[in-house]
């Protein structure tokens, strides 16, 4: 192979002014960490309630949560970037897509929105399978006790949905972060970006992935480490 | 508030945007769909078996392919496939790879780590007796994969494969980072040059979701099907 | 005696892990002898009959079944399996196949027999277990009684020199155990070499030529019939008894 290795490249300065190759690809990491923490808060919260609504006994309400995973689910999530960044301001009355258009940072708000709902369709569906694992006789038993359908979701249903599906909660997390590389197509400065700019600016391609690629791995170890001790502490059994 | 769009941008490229865009796109997912069940229960196979070495470099690069950004690798294959074809065929200079052949092989390479998750556990369904069964008439190990173990294996799995074939479907659309001219790219070139975005990226919205609806349905029925058949 | 034994066992061991569970075991089968396997559950006699058709590994000793050294790595492993018929106690048919899928598959693929001799084995195979109008069902659509009946027909189909029965009817309701003994018996008065690891003593008192007792991972009693229904030698063989005798 007749490809021209130099891993000195990194302690190089970038052409940006703002310092090496390396302050590049760490500014990168801290936005993917920055935007997967915002994507999953949105995405854990509105997926939250979106699950549940789809196990209440109110039609109207299953459906309509039916729907809104259906909707998030079965388009890409790079259109559903573009939707947000592009579409959504000339939709909205001309001032405010004037404001969300200047905006600093537009870029990371439409990945947070982007990420988050495509996110948030992926955690109601887990919700609602963690609900339905339950046996029919918890809700039953809260009830009986003179719960009402919320204090029984508060304090009988939820705590063991969420302890049931903490592991594919981990993998969601996972495929969070991993998506927020999408939004490099909306400009959004974040890892998989700045290596790819890093590549352009010094053509050493291998190194500037492999650097990204360990970092990616970095993040994926911390995560699943961080998961399991969690599912230690609240795990039921084996105290 | 749709007054000042023009969506009969839409009709006017119509043929360009289904033909060439959604063209490429479906024999994308086709082929890759394709390339990376066989490959991937291939992988799925051997990582089971009790060979030595193997199963470990399969994992490796099971782990490696899952820890990474999609993005990210077909950056990685778009600039590594040239040398890997160099490297094969000892040219003196890295191979070019066509726009078409570069995404085939990425995703080919990529999904079918998926795949063969899912084989995998597909082949673990199976309870055991019937290995130790096909053993018992004289097959071989591969003779009991390839007869007993996955033609039930796949069966129980469609759904899934399915699912995931749609998930690909999807996906194909990041080929837009290396200026492939997928149907999102044909798309993303007619709303460039006409600037109509608005009325171009809804169009690919809902030409998305009509298709990945009706075929996560399809596999819906199907699954309710083989639940009544067993 | 000059002809030796069809299976040949001695001084068999095997661990799982640091848990033995064979230990010592020596034991032989002559040609057409029928021999039952029992004892309580976890005493090894499953494993045991697995080693015989080389299904489980084992650390020490040898079997040698119809003059084949199964430790000798020389040997052919799945053509050995092919001659000894193998009925497990939940049935295994394959249920994507067909009744006469199941029995053609190993007798193409392992015996190389074309698909019409195949057939014609599948289905005269079929007849004598009494199941020839099921031929073209699915697994699925068979009674367990019925499954097994195949399951027997699918090892006979292989033209064996043994035959291994793996608790054989303990997965079947009580009414359906009658109708795969009958065809045991059958095959052993037929002059088949058997070992039979069951429960049914009804079964051992009728053809049975000699039980064995066996008690974690040990052979405790290996006597004729008789003697072991008229004076097991061992106190855990008599307490055995005991138990299954008074249910």
């Amino acid at each position: 192979m007749n490809y021209h290795w130099n891993w000195q490249i990194f302690w190089e300065l970038s052409p940006e002014g703002t310092g090496t190759y390396l302050d590049m690809l760490l500014s990168g990491l801290w936005w993917t960490i920055l935007t997967s923490l915002a994507a999953w808060a949105v995405g854990l919260v509105v997926g939250s309630v979106v699950g549940i609504a789809r196990t209440l006994p109110i039609r109207p309400l299953q459906w309509l949560a039916g729907a809104y995973v259906e909707l998030f689910r079965n388009i890409p999530l790079l259109v559903q970037l573009f939707l947000w960044y592009f579409v959504l301001p000339e939709l909205l009355p001309h001032g405010l897509g004037l404001w969300m258009k200047q905006m600093p940072n537009a870029a990371f708000y439409s990945a947070v929105a982007g990420v988050g709902f495509f996110t948030s369709s992926r955690v109601a569906e887990q919700v609602r399978a963690g609900i339905g694992a339950l046996p029919r006789g918890q809700s039953m038993a809260g009830k009986a006790l003179g719960l009402t359908v919320a204090q029984t979701y508060r304090y009988v249903l939820l705590p063991m949905a969420y302890r049931i599906i903490l592991p594919p909660l981990t993998s969601e997390f996972l495929n969070t972060i991993k998506n927020t590389s999408v939004a490099l197509t909306i400009g959004l400065l974040e890892l998989t970006a700045r290596a790819r700019a890093m590549q352009e600016f010094s053509f050493q391609v291998f190194e500037s992935f492999t650097a990204a690629t360990i970092m990616y791995m970095v993040i994926n170890m911390v995560v699943v480490i961080a998961m399991r001790t969690l599912e230690r502490r609240v795990s039921l059994t084996g105290r | 508030m749709f007054a000042n769009f023009d969506f009969d941008v839409i009709r006017r490229s119509l043929s360009y945007l289904l033909i060439d865009g959604m063209g490429f796109t479906l024999l994308l997912t086709g082929l890759a769909t394709l390339l990376a069940g066989i490959l991937g229960t291939i992988l799925a196979v051997i990582r089971l078996s009790p060979v030595p070495v193997l199963p470990r470099l399969i994992i490796g690069y099971v782990e490696f392919v899952r820890s990474l950004p999609l993005v990210l690798l077909i950056f990685w294959f778009y600039f590594l496939v040239p040398y890997i074809g160099q490297w094969l065929t000892g040219a003196e200079r890295p191979i070019a790879v066509g726009a078409f052949s570069s995404a085939l092989i990425t995703f080919t390479l990529v999904e079918a780590v998926y795949f063969s998750e899912i084989m995998r556990a597909g082949i673990q369904s199976i309870s055991r007796g019937q290995l130790a069964a096909a053993r018992a008439v004289g097959l071989g190990y591969m003779q009991s994969m390839r007869y007993v173990v996955l033609p039930q294996a796949f069966r129980n799995m469609v759904p899934l494969l399915l699912t995931q074939t749609i998930v690909l479907f999807q996906d194909t659309s990041l080929v837009y980072v290396v200026s492939i001219t997928d149907f999102l790219g044909a798309a993303g070139k007619v709303a460039q040059r006409d600037g109509r975005l608005v009325e171009m990226y809804l169009f690919a919205a809902v030409v998305y979701f009509i298709m990945c609806f009706a075929a996560s349905m399809l596999v819906r029925h199907l699954q309710r099907r083989n639940e009544f058949a067993r | 005696m000059s002809v030796p034994p069809m299976i040949d066992i001695t001084l068999v061991n095997k661990f799982y892990g640091n848990f033995q569970v064979l230990t010592d075991c020596t034991t032989k089968v002559r040609k057409g002898e029928v021999v039952v396997v029992c004892g309580p559950s976890g005493s090894g006699k499953s494993t045991l009959i697995k080693c015989v058709n080389a299904l489980e590994p084992f650390q020490s000793g040898r079997i040698i079944v119809d003059g084949v050294d199964l430790s000798d790595p020389k040997v052919d492993l799945n053509r050995l399996r092919a001659r000894v018929g193998m009925v497990f106690q939940h049935f295994e048919l394959f249920p994507h196949l067909r009744i006469t899928e199941n029995l053609c598959l190993a007798q193409e693929k392992v015996l190389g027999r074309s698909h019409e001799e195949a057939m014609a084995k599948t289905l005269s195979l079929l007849e004598r277990v009494g199941l020839k109008d099921h031929a073209e069902k699915r697994p699925g659509q068979l009674s367990g009684g019925q499954q097994q009946r195949v399951a027997i027909a699918r090892a006979l189909a292989m033209d064996p020199v043994a035959m291994l029965f793996d608790e054989p009817t303990s997965a079947l309701d009580p009414e359906m155990i009658k109708e795969v003994l009958d065809v045991m018996i059958e095959l052993a008065q037929d002059g088949m070499t058997m070992m039979v690891v069951t429960h049914e003593m009804g079964f051992a008192r009728k053809v049975a030529d000699r039980v064995i007792f066996m008690d974690k991972g040990e052979i405790v009693e290996d006597v004729p019939k008789d003697d072991f229904f008229g004076k097991p030698h061992s106190d855990r063989a008599q307490a055995f008894l005991s138990k299954i005798l008074t249910h």
